[in-house]
């Protein structure tokens, strides 16, 4: 681990309430880090979304399995990972929620608003076989922002 | 903070004050808990009033998606109220705002169910 690199690690139970957890340790560190008031709604919106996934779609519910939440401060940028105990799965898979026929959907928007909050986005197999979520944020001020990724909300 | 969901009656409609957050848990499940409880009780022209839902993440937005669709079943009609900023922001990003008829003055919305 580099001097400015940070990194934080915690294992949450399959359970609605580690979507709230997992939002407000993201949140304290995206405001520790100094991202403004707009930023850190994107990226706790987007930590409850990864959860929510990894909870509902992943562990499928199931008590038994955890959901693993690493964040990576570097200099440049805050990285989330979101792992859970599921089967995968391929974003080429997951349908376009803009899509006319899926507009009235009750479900399937948690991907789109991860990728469209946040500046990088990729869903990839696990060392576990499950699905890790990989996102980030560029830092305020970074050499690399350039106030792109993420829409106006 | 959790959600609170207050039905009042505005002549043939019913107005539900929201407030808090619809999120996934309690406040979807008090969403549509409140809309089910008014349906059943033939109470199907819904405005829902969302001035003070600061929050709603994708399971309160399928939330609203449901309500919506049940209203409709059962030949009523479900419009939202007074939104705020990020809300706004989140149904126009998802599209939802082609669904959704919105309004900012409760008396043009409430007229526009005659």
């Amino acid at each position: 681990m580099t001097p400015e690199t940070k990194h934080l690690e915690v294992t949450l139970q399959t359970q609605v309430e580690s979507v709230n957890v997992a939002e407000e340790v993201c949140l304290r560190v995206a405001e520790a880090a100094g991202f403004g008031e707009d930023d850190c709604y994107r990226i706790g919106m987007s930590v409850r979304e990864g959860v929510i996934n990894a909870f509902h779609y992943g562990n499928q519910e199931k008590p038994d399995k955890k959901i693993y939440l690493a964040v990576h401060l570097t200099a440049d940028k805050m990285i989330i990972h979101v792992l859970d105990e599921g089967k995968g799965f391929s974003l080429a898979d997951v349908p376009d929620p803009l899509a006319e026929e899926n507009l009235l959907s009750t479900s399937g928007r948690g991907i789109f608003l991860m990728r469209a909050f946040m500046d990088e986005f990729d869903v990839v197999t696990g060392q576990n076989g499950g699905a890790e979520i990989i996102m980030s944020k560029k830092l305020p001020g970074s050499s690399e922002s350039n106030g792109q990724g993420g829409q106006d909300a | 903070m959790a959600l609170h969901a207050t039905p009042r009656d505005a002549g043939g409609v019913t107005v539900v004050d929201l407030s808090g957050r619809i999120t996934l848990g309690e406040g979807s499940a008090l969403l549509r808990k409140t809309i089910r409880a008014l349906l059943e009780e033939e109470r199907n022209l819904l405005l829902l009033s969302l001035g003070d839902v600061d929050y709603i993440d994708s399971s309160g937005i399928g939330e609203l998606v449901s309500a919506y669709t049940a209203v409709k079943n059962r030949g009523g009609d479900m419009k939202l109220l007074n939104l705020t900023k990020k809300v706004r922001d989140l149904l126009q990003i998802t599209k939802l705002f082609t669904v959704f008829e919105v309004f900012t003055d409760e008396n043009e919305a409430l007229r526009s169910f005659s």
